[in-house]
């Protein structure tokens, strides 16, 4: 795009080639810091670039997946816009499969900027809910304690996942994949030695009585605002006069907090900037002094961690637990990350990108049945969307590390 | 012209290493003067990159002294060596090609600010810092946000210096830096280590090429399989000499004949 302009060695003042107009916004002329080298003749060389606007906003790992969410929303404000998809109810039904999927894809998205994969999350959830639903339910525990012990099983299955991969340097992806049988025949076993069966009902309402799980993980968030906007007529309201939609589900809350703070973390701060480093190159990292195992171990606890709170948030939602759950998220969760812009080689990527995949992955599938449309073709589209991710995603890292 | 013997940064003394059976380095003595450019020059197989280790405290020598300003060291890793002021650019330069020039120059030292009770990343400085510091070694970045991935090679080869000497070296040491660079490149980072010359920096610089090393070097040591053929002033001995001594130097001369390349 740019050809080198190679000049004759000894010249001191070279006039800059214009190579191409097109995409070029301003003249390339050398910014000397002025004074600073009084020795030093320059040649005119390839220093100096000029990206264009819209180069630079294609640039980022996000542009791909919100340009792509708004033109889902665009189909389906044309295709299923008078079905009451974008009712508030409606909102609520897609948003909340995308909340569910966004917070796994966080951290999977962390992770992939790390350049490691965790397979298991999928079936972290399924063990994590059984750890937590069987004890309040069969041995009387509380629930809170219950859900710390699944925390804590949870974190130090990341650990050891984590220590497995960083110490031996087997790729992650075999390393999770087998914890992804590991655990879910973990969670088979457990629950059919502890309640004889695979299923486990009765812990949502124990969820609501318990203080701790009350607040965090059951219900929904504002209702006395959504009352009163019902009161008002502003939203839509039962005969009784309460509202519709009681208020915005938890997991809606909790993906948005962790996604503002990861994405904080990412971009903000030290080990921000570790992460992606770390992913892009592991042996630089290491030599310019990154705990590149400490950033690396952390992050797949992080992914357990988003794992267990999906598994709270869904039993507390369902009230109940089952040894199934959570079948194939772990790649909903890489799918998500990818639309969003995250290299599957690491050291590119963005929480807020990943975000958005989720959201594209829950407004087709809770979409399509608003339409006409046979569900089975979700599947076909969340392939296709994939492949189209990738394939830019490929093209997004070629012209970044490309030196031109 | 002469330094007492005390104004010497490096030294090693009658210094070998073995690999087992094999004698990499034979009886070395290489000595770095404050401020000066030091070359040390060889074909593959040297020595070279063994005398780098040694120096950046990556291998003990199996025999001889090491001396940093007069004194005595044994280094157990190259961290040691840093801490006093002893940075080796290798020439993987430990950059990450997808992060951004700013990023890249603070890796491992991040500035922080305090926000909250946070403390954040703070870009701001790094920008500014990185921005200021490369143009100080005359390496003009339009923005520290591109992707290092986008600099030419000759370019990341002053990021790398430039950020070695920003997070305090007194002494470089410099893995061949103008090998995978074309010409204009090389010209261009051997103008940034007369730079560092200038801000008195003592640099060691590895090569091959004598065409690279004869321009900004005061100090000549050429290596051949393991032992040292000598150390020149510059005033000793010229670029052509310096070339015959060296295995294949009468190939290179031919072949920069042929090319026309002036230096």
């Amino acid at each position: 795009m740019h050809p080198r302009v190679d000049t004759p060695a000894p010249t001191p003042v070279v006039e800059p080639v214009e190579a191409d107009g097109a995409l070029r916004t301003a003249a390339p002329v050398r910014i000397l810091a002025s004074g600073v080298l009084p020795s030093m003749p320059h040649a005119a060389d390839d220093h100096v670039r000029t990206l264009s606007r819209f180069h630079r906003l294609m640039g980022r790992p996000e542009a791909t997946s919100i340009a792509g969410a708004a033109l889902i929303f665009a189909i389906f404000g044309f295709a299923a816009g008078d079905s009451g998809m974008f009712a508030l109810d409606g909102v609520m039904n897609w948003s909340v499969v995308s909340a569910y999927l966004g917070i796994i894809a966080v951290g999977a998205c962390l992770l992939m900027i790390a350049g490691e994969f965790d397979l298991s999350m999928g079936s972290m959830i399924g063990f994590a809910g059984m750890i937590a639903a069987i004890p309040p339910l069969y041995f009387g525990w509380p629930v809170w304690l219950a859900m710390l012990i699944s925390l804590a099983c949870a974190l130090l299955l990341g650990f050891i996942n984590g220590q497995i991969v960083v110490r031996t340097g087997l790729p992650s992806f075999i390393v999770t994949l087998a914890f992804l049988f590991v655990l879910r025949g973990l969670t088979l076993a457990f629950s059919i030695m502890a309640a004889d069966r695979t299923i486990v009902s009765g812990i949502g309402d124990l969820a609501v009585n318990d203080p701790v799980a009350r607040v965090l993980f059951s219900g929904t968030f504002g209702d006395r605002l959504f009352s009163a906007m019902a009161h008002h007529g502003w939203i839509a309201a039962r005969d009784d006069g309460s509202p519709l939609v009681q208020g915005i589900p938890k997991v809606v809350i909790w993906w948005l907090g962790i996604a503002a703070a990861c994405s904080f973390r990412l971009h903000r701060t030290r080990f921000g900037n570790w992460i992606f480093a770390v992913g892009g190159d592991a042996n630089a990292a290491k030599n310019v002094g990154v705990p590149v195992r400490r950033v690396k171990v952390s992050l797949f606890m992080f992914t357990a961690l988003c794992g267990w709170l999906f598994a709270m948030l869904q039993i507390c939602d369902i009230g109940s637990a089952a040894a199934d759950r959570g079948l194939q998220k772990e790649f909903e969760a890489v799918i998500a990350a990818v639309i969003g812009g995250s290299l599957l080689t690491g050291g590119y990527g963005s929480v807020i990108g990943a975000c958005f995949g989720a959201l594209i992955f829950g407004v087709v599938q809770i979409g399509i049945t608003y339409t006409n449309l046979n569900s089975d073709w979700f599947r076909v589209f969340l392939g296709l969307m994939l492949l189209l991710a990738v394939l830019f995603n490929n093209q997004l890292r070629r012209r970044m590390t490309q030196a031109r | 012209m002469d330094p007492s013997p005390p104004d010497y940064v490096l030294e090693l003394d009658n210094v070998s290493k073995f690999f087992g059976t094999v004698i990499a380095l034979n009886d070395v003595t290489v000595r770095l003067k404050r401020g000066e450019v030091h070359c040390l020059l060889g074909d593959n197989g040297a020595g070279k990159s063994t005398l780098i280790k040694i120096l950046a405290g990556v291998h003990p020598p199996s025999r001889g002294i090491y001396r940093v300003d007069g004194k005595p060291v044994e280094f157990d890793s190259p961290s040691d060596a840093l801490d006093l002021g002893i940075a080796t650019v290798y020439q993987d330069l430990a950059l990450v090609p997808l992060m951004s020039v700013c990023r890249n120059f603070f890796l491992g030292r991040e500035p922080t600010r305090s926000l909250w009770g946070i403390r954040l990343f703070d870009r701001e400085y790094a920008t500014r810092v990185a921005h200021e510091k490369l143009a100080d070694m005359g390496i003009v970045v339009r923005d520290a946000n591109q992707t290092v991935g986008t600099m030419s090679g000759g370019e990341r080869q002053c990021l790398a210096i430039a950020r070695a000497i920003h997070f305090g070296a007194r002494v470089l040491i410099l893995d061949e830096p103008t090998a995978a660079l074309g010409v204009k490149q090389s010209a261009n980072v051997l103008r940034i280590i007369a730079r560092a010359r200038d801000k008195g920096i003592s640099v060691i610089f590895i090569t091959h090429n004598v065409h690279h090393a004869y321009p900004v070097g005061d100090t000549f040591t050429l290596l051949n399989r393991g032992r040292s053929m000598g150390t020149f002033h510059k005033t000793e001995i010229s670029r052509d000499e310096v070339l015959n001594m060296m295995a294949g130097g009468q190939e290179m001369q031919e072949l920069m004949t042929e090319l026309g390349v002036r230096l």
